[in-house]
């Protein structure tokens, strides 16, 4: 029976999805660059903090803490060192080399961790829920989809309101024009794909809590952070959370006509989207 | 008089087919030679030459870069499987079927992979790929989601097998993968010919203009969109055909495994680049390679494709044109040449 509960636990979801998007959608909207290796440093994430968990004995969110500044400094030098090479008119070599590192990232954790799946724990607060009237929703769902609120939030201030910001468009509407202004774009870059990494890492740790994970769960978090950012359209991430949504509701209402049909279902939607508005339900501006 | 001819042909070229030609007849003649271990590994270096072939057509030539050609090994394989054991079709005949099946759906598929583009289209047709995985484990006739093998009656009253094993005297089993193998031997040289035909047409060389400079191509009238598209079929038709083929020797199957990333897209990404992206050799000398690799490192699991991930990752940084690209920037040997050149009279032709 797809109820108002199985509505709500998709928009909860979509939350999640949103929040896989969120930094794709941010690296592709300064520089045009489609990490395909995203997922796995997603999964890479959620290793880090699992680790910070069993050796601090802390908490997850402040594992989290601990494990941002780290993927802060490897999103730097990832840009700086390897993605900043690539970039360029040609399209292949971001692309091969992201699909490179996603292989590499998969394999060393597949040798570190071994293929069992794994999950960080939250205690208590894994089964807390709250009666919101006619629903009962988990209190974790509930913050993940906060967090994406959140998120989205911080990023729109950053992007529209701090000098950061202004560098970020500017590099991204004019790359040239920025670097006449003083703008060194290989230094916005890397700060992007940084930031970037600071969204990964609070989605690695809802990917962790809410489920499973082993090292080849990446894969399929890039495709759910892809279908969202496109069905909301290009450069919106307002769109991108309304697309995680779409997604999520269609899984859980997928799932529960037929548990078999949960992911196919959320792929069947972004299909449909794709066919009946190419450019999204939110594009933004020009759409290059 | 005109003394003037425009040729593509080459010194080193001129060779290199007298060269294929004994090349081939040698490859013919291996199940004579050689053992049946060594007949298998061949069949897996010319399978993955096929399917490396294809994907280079698409992204060297086409500048499409997919992530969903395992869709088409999968749905090749899958219709061989389904017309075997639905329609009783002897196998060898499946594997058009299969090839047919998949250019045929690849229609459709075009229809949502080409409303995105570049990056965007890589992506696409992973999604694509991973629906047509989770539909195909719906499908309960071929097992769906934990697969199935090829009935045994299909697989001993296949053609030309008992043929193969009398003239050899070889057994059954043995005879089935020589016979796989030599038609494995037949795609890739058919796959190689053709594309190589292709890149010496007119629409070949349309194809180079649109890779090099999409905007130029269109205001000389190539129809760009037309050309991807006939780029996109061809390499559906050929990866369907190479996907019956394997699983036709492999004897089972199941949606996991043929619609696998890692198996039908990411070996042959690496194959191609490693080799040389947008040349006929380089995929050749890349499949030679991953093999060696292969051979070498494939009992480290994990570490093995590791360090294929990152040798990728060196070459596409490092030496963009792949090993191929080294050899041919120093030597100016091309064995496969599609540029066209002006030779003869007072401006003599450079050979080479």
């Amino acid at each position: 029976m797809i109820g108002l509960d199985t509505l709500v636990q998709g928009v909860l979801l979509g939350g999640l999805y949103a929040l896989f998007a969120a930094g794709l959608s941010l690296v592709f909207g300064i520089m045009r660059l489609v990490n395909l290796a995203h997922g796995d440093l997603i999964v890479f994430g959620a290793y880090l903090i699992l680790v910070v968990v069993s050796v601090l004995g802390v908490n997850p969110f402040l594992a989290a803490l601990v494990a941002a500044p780290v993927m802060f400094a490897l999103g730097w030098l990832l840009q700086k060192v390897v993605l900043n090479r690539t970039l360029g008119d040609d399209i292949l070599p971001p692309l091969l080399v992201t699909f490179g590192l996603s292989v590499v990232i998969q394999n060393a954790l597949l040798e570190s961790f071994s293929a069992d799946s794994q999950r960080i724990s939250m205690g208590a607060l894994e089964t807390a829920s709250v009666d919101l009237g006619p629903v009962t929703v988990g209190v974790l769902p509930l913050i993940t989809f906060a967090s994406a609120v959140l998120v989205i939030v911080g990023l729109n201030q950053l992007f529209y309101r701090t000098a950061i910001g202004r560098a970020f468009r500017a590099t991204s509407d004019d790359q040239v024009t920025a670097s006449l202004m003083g703008i060194r774009p290989d230094r916005v870059f890397a700060t992007a794909t940084a930031v970037a990494m600071l969204v990964v890492t609070i989605a690695a740790l809802y990917l962790g809590t809410r489920a499973n994970f082993d090292p080849s769960a990446g894969p399929a978090r890039l495709i759910y952070a892809f279908e969202a950012v496109i069905i909301g359209g290009l450069g919106s991430l307002w769109g991108t959370l309304a697309g995680g949504i779409i997604i999520g509701v269609a899984q859980t209402v997928g799932a529960a006509i037929n548990p078999e049909w949960q992911i196919l279902a959320g792929h069947i939607a972004f299909l449909l989207v794709l066919l009946v508005k190419p450019r999204g339900l939110f594009p933004q501006g020009g759409g290059r | 008089m005109s003394v003037y001819t425009v040729t593509t042909r080459t010194r080193a070229s001129r060779t290199a087919f007298w060269g294929a030609l004994i090349l081939v007849a040698g490859l013919a003649l291996a199940p004579l030679f050689v053992g049946r271990g060594t007949i298998q590994d061949l069949f897996f270096i010319l399978t993955m030459l096929t399917l490396a072939q294809f994907w280079n057509l698409l992204a060297g030539y086409g500048g499409l870069v997919s992530v969903g050609q395992q869709a088409f090994v999968g749905l090749g394989a899958y219709a061989l499987y389904g017309a075997v054991i639905l329609y009783g079709v002897d196998p060898v005949v499946s594997i058009l079927i299969a090839g047919l099946v998949a250019v045929v759906l690849a229609v459709p598929i075009s229809v949502f992979a080409f409303r995105l583009q570049g990056a965007y289209f890589a992506i696409g047709t992973w999604v694509i790929a991973e629906v047509c995985r989770l539909s195909v484990a719906q499908w309960r006739a071929v097992g769906g989601g934990t697969g199935t093998s090829l009935p045994r009656e299909a697989v001993a009253e296949m053609m030309l097998v008992p043929t193969i094993e009398t003239a050899l005297d070889v057994r059954a089993s043995e005879a089935r993968d020589i016979l796989a193998y030599w038609l494995a031997l037949i795609l890739v040289v058919a796959t190689i010919a053709g594309i190589y035909w292709l890149l010496r047409t007119r629409r070949g060389l349309a194809l180079a203009a649109v890779r090099d400079n999409e905007e130029a191509a269109r205001s000389v009238g190539v129809d760009a969109g037309r050309m991807k598209w006939v780029v996109f079929l061809t390499s559906a038709f050929g990866t369907g055909l190479a996907g019956g083929l394997i699983y036709l020797q492999k004897g089972r199957i199941s949606p996991d495994a043929a619609f696998s990333v890692t198996d039908w897209t990411a070996y042959v990404i690496f194959i191609v680049v490693i080799g040389g992206l947008g040349t006929i050799e380089g995929p050749i000398i890349g499949v030679l390679v991953f093999f060696l690799l292969q051979s070498l490192f494939a009992d480290y699991g994990a570490w093995y494709l590791m360090l294929l991930g990152l040798i990728g990752i060196g070459v596409m940084l490092f030496a963009p044109r792949g090993l191929w690209g080294l050899l041919s920037e120093r030597t100016g040997i091309q064995l496969f040449p599609v540029r066209r050149r002006l030779a003869g009279g007072a401006l003599k032709g450079r050979e080479g």
